[in-house]
């Protein structure tokens, strides 16, 4: 507990050191915010209650998603070596830099919904803040799966990979236009993908239905989605990289 | 401290560590000695719970290394080649994290860093980054880091590598001095013989991930006919370390 503590706190320390990083990781979505949503909410296909949600998975996939970057470094300069020969649990080393991530990543989330809120857009306080606790469990997944993806490809093509394969898992999420509008294939292919069912789940409760089934579904493979990054991530901790 | 039979490791191909039976006692400084590729880094991370042995057994300062790894890394320092510290980070933090993951408070990591830092001539360096250092206190703060938990057996994987020859004999003095006052036992690897020779109450050369000779430098120098170590690795191996090291 200590152990999960120090290492968060001292994560949290180097991160907000470098302002540029933590706006940078929201720099996407924010852009579809400003320069997307006002087309999008009057475009009849749906409001910022609906745009908004996708935004924060959005937001999963690119600030979580890249979170692996740091332990690059941290892997070439024997770093992450002088962790693992400590006696803290490698489940530990791994969530302190997770619950990093997923702070970062709230932070990130509050700002783009209040940026939202003046634009136009209207969701209970009672929706929103489950939200942002169903984007939380999003983001340990996904930092969790990124650092896992980091200590299995080579260094140099961490990056280059990451910033493809959020694509398409974005497009397929149905973050930018409901899935609702897509042929029957797409369809299908978007429900092989995790976050589509975070997405409806996160429109769900902007919308104020919380009894839903889409509520249900996008908190179970969350919540799913989570404990499989984590134990991955944690397999990655344990194996040896050399 | 250290018991070993018959490690090995192999990397797909590569049988890296070839059966290694190691014996070190309680404060003694064992210096494990071998060209490039010989196997010394690895056998270490195995010793340090970092890379799972393909076979063998071994206790490490009283722990069994495959049932009870946590007790080991409780009780072990170790020093890797390639240190322990990016260049953007000031030290001082990573070494009040590191204390801390041991147990302590941030107040005791604080004064333990402070006090460390002083006894190894690095007083004061907390707020910079490795960038401003030169190699000697570099090392000096990796091994820093190595002690912040007061280990009973340290590792030290080439501390003197690419020092100058007056850096490489004041860390070789620090070493001197940890066994004397705190009893530690120390294992470490390096291809300078001659200071092997002066430093180390016993040697173990490898070559080719196998010990080929094992003894205090004075009975391998006798038992080869050897006037120093470079000439006992040329006696058992057939080839010169030296030229080795440098290629
Ligand atoms: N992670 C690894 N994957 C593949 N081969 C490795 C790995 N680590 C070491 N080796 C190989 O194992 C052998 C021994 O390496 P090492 O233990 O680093 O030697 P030394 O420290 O004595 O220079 C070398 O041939 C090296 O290339
Ligand atoms: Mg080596």
């Amino acid at each position: 507990m200590t152990a999960l503590a120090a290492l968060t706190g001292h994560y949290l320390r180097a991160s907000f050191g470098n302002k540029f990083s933590l706006a940078f990781g929201a720099l996407q979505p924010f852009l579809y915010l400003v320069l997307f949503g006002p087309l999008f909410a009057r475009s009849g296909v749906g409001s910022w209650e609906v745009l908004v949600p996708g935004l924060l998975v959005q937001l999963g996939l690119t600030s979580a998603g890249m979170a692996g970057f740091g332990i690059v470094f941290d892997h070439r300069f024997g770093v992450l070596e002088r962790l693992r020969v400590t006696p803290v649990s490698r489940v530990t080393l791994l969530l302190g830099r997770v619950l990093r991530d997923t702070v970062v990543l709230l932070i990130q989330a509050v700002a783009i919904i209040l940026v939202a809120w003046a634009l136009g857009l209207r969701a209970p306080l009672a929706g929103v803040l489950p939200a942002l606790l169903l984007a939380g469990v999003l983001a340990v997944g996904m930092a969790s799966l990124s650092y896992a993806a980091a200590l299995t490809i080579r260094q140099e093509l961490f990056a280059p990979v990451m910033s493809t394969v959020v694509v398409p898992l974005m497009l397929l999420s149905g973050a930018l236009l409901p899935m609702s509008l897509a042929p029957a294939w797409l369809d299908v292919v978007s429900r092989l993908t995790p976050f589509r069912y975070a997405v409806e789940g996160l429109r769900a409760l902007f919308a104020g239905s919380y009894a839903s089934s889409a509520l249900l579904w996008g908190v179970v493979v969350s919540l799913a989605f989570a404990v499989v990054g984590v134990a991955l991530g944690t397999r990655r901790f344990q194996t040896e990289n050399a | 401290m250290i018991h070993a039979r018959g490690l090995t490791k192999t990397f797909g191909p590569v049988e890296a560590v070839r059966g290694i039976d190691l014996d070190v006692s309680a404060g003694e400084i064992v210096g494990f000695l071998g060209p490039n590729g010989a196997g010394k880094t690895t056998t270490l991370r195995m010793l340090t719970t970092l890379l799972r042995p393909t076979s063998g057994t071994a206790t490490v300062a009283g722990a069994d290394l495959f049932a009870d790894p946590a007790a080991v890394r409780r009780r072990i320092g170790y020093v890797a080649q390639g240190g322990a510290f990016a260049p953007f980070s000031p030290v001082g933090e990573e070494l009040v994290l590191q204390a801390r993951l041991y147990g302590m408070s941030r107040r005791q990591a604080r004064e333990r860093v402070t006090t460390l830092l002083a006894e190894l001539d690095l007083p004061g360096v907390e707020e910079r980054t490795t960038v401003t250092m030169s190699g000697g206190q570099k090392r000096r703060l990796d091994i820093a880091m190595g002690l912040l938990h007061r280990p009973e057996l340290l590792f030290l994987d080439e501390p003197t590598t690419g020092l100058d020859p007056q850096s490489r004999a004041n860390l070789w003095d620090h070493v001197r001095r940890l066994r004397e006052r705190d009893g530690l036992t120390v294992f470490l690897t390096t291809h300078y013989l001659e200071e092997a020779d002066a430093l180390c109450d016993r040697v173990l050369i490898i070559d080719h991930g196998r010990i080929v000779a094992a003894g205090t430098p004075g009975e391998l120098k006798s038992a080869h006919g050897a006037r120093t170590l470079d000439d006992v690795f040329l006696a058992v191996t057939g080839r010169e370390l030296r030229e080795e090291a440098a290629a």
